[in-house]
């Protein structure tokens, strides 16, 4: 599904982020992606994200060669990769149906089917009640999880997550992992960054370690006890 | 339902789909605007300025261009005839030269009555009354039909005129009306260079606005482009924005001309009277209204466009 060949990414008043990082991840993989701040993380996900380009080396999605993809076709790759962010990034002056429908209202799908999908969204994250209120009138959580649905609403094969559980208390961090470890058993692949060694450690997942750009580990998932 | 039915459904709802989020933003866009009503109405009172100020002028320049092929087609060829030519020999070369096509009409001005119009609007009686006889010659006032009210028949007939042996001088009237057609057009020029600047200025006003539209709403547009949103459905609500602005713009300078134009009707009227002469004001017609508008709309378009499209390129990853 993602495949890091020799990427290096340079930024001209930082240095370098990233220096020839390479991993692979298979299809339906979960995936932590950890390291100190500053470590290039988020660089990796941006770069899966096409938000940046490398430096050098070749990143491959699902077979596109993302320093070769054209920019007018980045919006349909973004489609195909559902990101969540650490805050959240939604739109406070808009409901949270509103705000979950985004994607596929952007996609050109049509008023009822846009309407039922979000719905179905926002269900699988236990949200449904609060489709009508806005962002702010919800918690943390409950915000991340809007985020969460705003980004599997678009059935993307991939889910970037940038520190999903950095603003949230160790009960709601287990359940938004627990509703990534949902989505995996449907299929879809995940790569998470965290700084969270407790969370790491707690879970069985392969887990990927960057250390000033470079990528130090690769430990394997582990089997549960 | 399955996969290639749902496709084939929603490939058929398109346009459909297409065309309703296309009113939808136009309408939001529109939303938008009268919920910030003072900041709209300084820059569609600005827009409506910039395209007021050359319609205007525009229409100004028609009229006087309107007033000026009038004073042509009043305007004779005037023919001073020698000293020895009497009234009698006068009247027999206006009859002659009634039978020309290129005459319409011949008037022939005696001596007394020439001297009689002069003493009245020179004021300069008691010189007159001074001089042993009446120096002025017969003159015969003549007006070319209007059909060959062209520069190059008129010109044909004066040279007619020089040439008959009881002709000292021709003076065409229109000379001046030339001279002041010609400012006129040069007049035209100047608003053409005028409307161009203020096009531009146009542009930017909407650019500009557009712009800060853009920097309040950077962090919508941000999570836009992060869900996969392409250039074109970031682009339509400021687009629509701008398009309203155009459109807004060119009916306030509409209705800054057509006040403009009653405000003038009245003493346009007065100055025309006194020169015993009526002269309608020409309005704005159909094509020009369309003009004002359909550019102000075109500009708010383009400078919305831009303005949409340069943030959009700043944003491209590298």
């Amino acid at each position: 599904m993602i495949r890091f060949e020799h990427v290096t990414k340079r930024y001209p008043a930082r240095g370098d982020a990233l220096r020839d990082v390479n991993f692979a991840l298979a299809p339906g993989e979960m995936v932590f992606l950890t390291g100190h701040s500053g470590a290039g993380k988020s660089t990796v996900l941006k770069l899966i994200g096409l938000l940046e380009r490398p430096t050098r080396g070749q990143i491959r999605v699902a077979g596109r060669d993302l320093a070769r993809l054209p920019a007018r076709r980045i919006p349909y790759h973004r489609r195909e990769v559902g990101m969540v962010f650490q805050d959240h990034r939604l739109l406070v002056d808009r409901t949270v149906l509103d705000n979950v429908s985004l994607p596929l209202v952007a996609a050109g799908l049509g008023p009822e089917e846009v309407a039922r999908r979000a719905r179905a969204a926002l269900k699988q994250v236990g949200l449904l009640r609060h489709e009508a209120a806005c962002p702010v009138a919800l918690s943390s959580g409950e915000q991340q999880r809007v985020g969460i649905a705003r980004a599997i609403v678009g059935r993307p094969p991939l889910l970037l997550a940038d520190e999903p559980t950095g603003n949230l208390d160790p009960d709601l961090s287990w359940e938004i992992m627990d509703l990534f470890a949902r989505f995996n058993q449907v299929g879809v692949t995940l790569l998470i960054a965290t700084h969270d060694i407790a969370l790491i450690r707690s879970l069985p997942y392969r887990t990927l370690t960057l250390s000033d750009g470079r990528l130090v580990s690769d430990a394997p998932p582990r089997r549960r006890r | 339902m399955t996969g290639r039915r749902r496709r084939t459904a929603r490939l058929h709802e398109l346009p459909k789909v297409w065309l309703r989020h296309q009113a939808q933003n136009a309408l939001a866009a529109l939303g938008r605007l009268l919920r910030t009503p003072l900041p709209t109405l300084m820059t569609v009172a600005m827009l409506g300025v910039a395209i007021a100020l050359p319609g205007g002028l525009f229409v100004v320049t028609i009229n006087i261009k309107a007033l000026a092929v009038g004073w042509e087609r009043d305007a004779a060829l005037s023919v001073f005839l020698v000293p020895s030519v009497v009234e009698a020999d006068a009247e027999r070369l206006a009859a002659r030269l009634r039978e020309r096509r290129d005459v319409a009409e011949v008037r022939v001005i005696g001596r007394d009555e020439a001297l009689a119009e002069f003493r009245a609007y020179s004021g300069l009686e008691d010189v007159l009354a001074g001089l042993p006889g009446n120096p002025l010659p017969v003159v015969l006032s003549i007006v070319p039909p209007p059909a060959a009210g062209d520069a190059a028949a008129l010109e044909g007939l004066a040279a007619a005129l020089e040439r008959l042996p009881e002709t000292d001088l021709v003076r065409h009237d229109a000379d001046w009306v030339h001279r002041f057609q010609a400012l006129v057009e040069l007049a035209q020029r100047g608003v053409s260079i005028l409307a161009s600047v203020l096009g531009l200025a146009l542009l930017l006003i909407v650019g500009n606005t557009i712009r800060l539209e853009i920097e309040n709403r950077r962090d919508e547009i941000r999570i836009q482009e992060l869900v996969g949103a392409t250039n074109a459905f970031i682009r339509r609500p400021f687009v629509y924005a701008g398009l309203w602005y155009g459109l807004l713009g060119g009916l306030v300078a509409c209705l800054l001309v057509i006040v403009g134009l009653l405000l003038i009707q009245a003493p346009v009227s007065r100055v025309a009277s006194l020169y015993q002469a009526d002269f309608p004001l020409i309005g704005l017609s159909l094509p020009v209204l369309a003009a004002m508008l359909g550019i102000g709309t075109l500009l708010g378009y383009l400078g919305s466009w831009l303005a949409v499209s340069w943030h959009l390129r700043a944003s491209k990853p590298e």
